[in-house]
């Protein structure tokens, strides 16, 4: 007897599941992608450096804004630089009172742990960030992170 | 009569899918946060009396950034260029120039900067003396261990980094 074999037509994989699977990593994208909380009021292009390092705990962060205030407030804030805490501008006095609530919104083991990254603009003078830094130092948040993106070329 | 229940072709449900999920992907912007990390001093109290410790003068590094962001180190002028290699033979001194410090413990760098210098040169220059260490720590871990400091143990680490200590002690705005 003669084996013979039979050609079968193969039969096409069941892309049935694919939806799924895209779904599903889609649903893992939307949940995990964290929107901004706070809108940007000031412009800020932070300076580059080469030395950086990368701050741990996001939670463990507060932010301070420096720069000129985006196009759409120049006319009622003017174009000199400015202080931004979350959603609004401040001055440098109300930073201590902002590092505070910082503090309160965090458990007790956490505060010691608590950075405050400053993101300011390149071409900002350091009159203000020195003034910030001075406030800074009053609430003894003492932990700074300056803000930089990476520069590959070294000097 | 009743119609036979068309069925919803869902073939192209993944495409529409995808293009959701590319969608995502491309706006998604992993915002992570860098930077240069510095502790600040605490802040002096009012009653304290003011703490003249003398230092040599040779274990001090000036560093002066002017508010036209011109830089003198150590009564020279100098570039941002050259601040880290300068810097570099301050610490470790391998030349036994009796200018500058004893030892990299003993070395010290001050930094003092203008209300009008600009905040990109501020961080370049913290850039650069934090490189300067950086890569004098990473010289010693290859010389004592061969190998870099990322491939050191912490306690490793620590004992290098004891060496060559870190002291920027920023002036106290004046006014």
């Amino acid at each position: 007897m003669k084996l013979k074999k039979k050609e079968k037509p193969t039969p096409a994989i069941s892309t049935a599941s694919l939806p799924d699977i895209v779904f599903m990593l889609l649903f893992f994208f939307m949940v995990t992608t964290v929107m901004r909380e706070t809108d940007l009021k000031v412009k800020v292009v932070v300076p580059q450096a080469t030395e950086i390092q990368k701050l741990e705990k996001k939670s463990l962060v507060s932010y301070i804004h420096i720069g000129v205030p985006t196009e759409s407030f120049r006319a009622q804030f003017g174009t000199a630089p400015r202080i931004q805490l979350n959603d609004a501008f401040a001055t440098p006095s109300m930073i201590a009172e902002f590092i505070d609530k910082e503090r309160a919104a965090r458990s007790e083991q956490e505060v010691p742990l608590l950075t405050t990254s400053i993101k300011a603009d390149r071409e900002v003078k350091m009159g203000i960030v020195t003034d910030v830094k001075q406030e800074l130092r009053k609430a003894n948040a003492l932990k700074l992170n300056y803000s930089s993106s990476l520069r590959t070329e070294v000097y | 009569m009743a119609r036979p229940v068309q069925e919803v072709n869902a073939g192209s449900m993944a495409d529409i899918a995808f293009l959701l999920l590319i969608f995502f992907l491309v706006t998604t912007t992993i915002d992570t946060d860098k930077g240069i990390s510095i502790k600040l001093p605490p802040m002096p109290e009012e009653n304290q009396p003011k703490n003249d410790i003398r230092i040599k003068e040779r274990n001090v590094l000036q560093v002066l950034v002017n508010a036209n962001d011109m830089l003198l180190v150590d009564g020279q002028p100098s570039d941002i260029k050259e601040l880290k290699r300068l810097a570099k033979d301050f610490i470790d001194n391998p030349s036994k120039n009796p200018e500058l410090s004893e030892s990299p413990q003993k070395a010290i760098i001050s930094l003092k900067n203008d209300r009008g210098t600009s905040y990109n040169i501020y961080i370049q220059v913290h850039n650069e003396l934090k490189a300067a260490y950086n890569e004098l720590r990473d010289a010693r871990a290859r010389m004592l261990y061969g190998r870099g400091m990322d491939q050191l143990p912490e306690s490793r680490q620590n004992e290098i980094k004891d060496y060559y200590r870190q002291v920027i002690s920023e002036a106290e705005p004046e006014g």
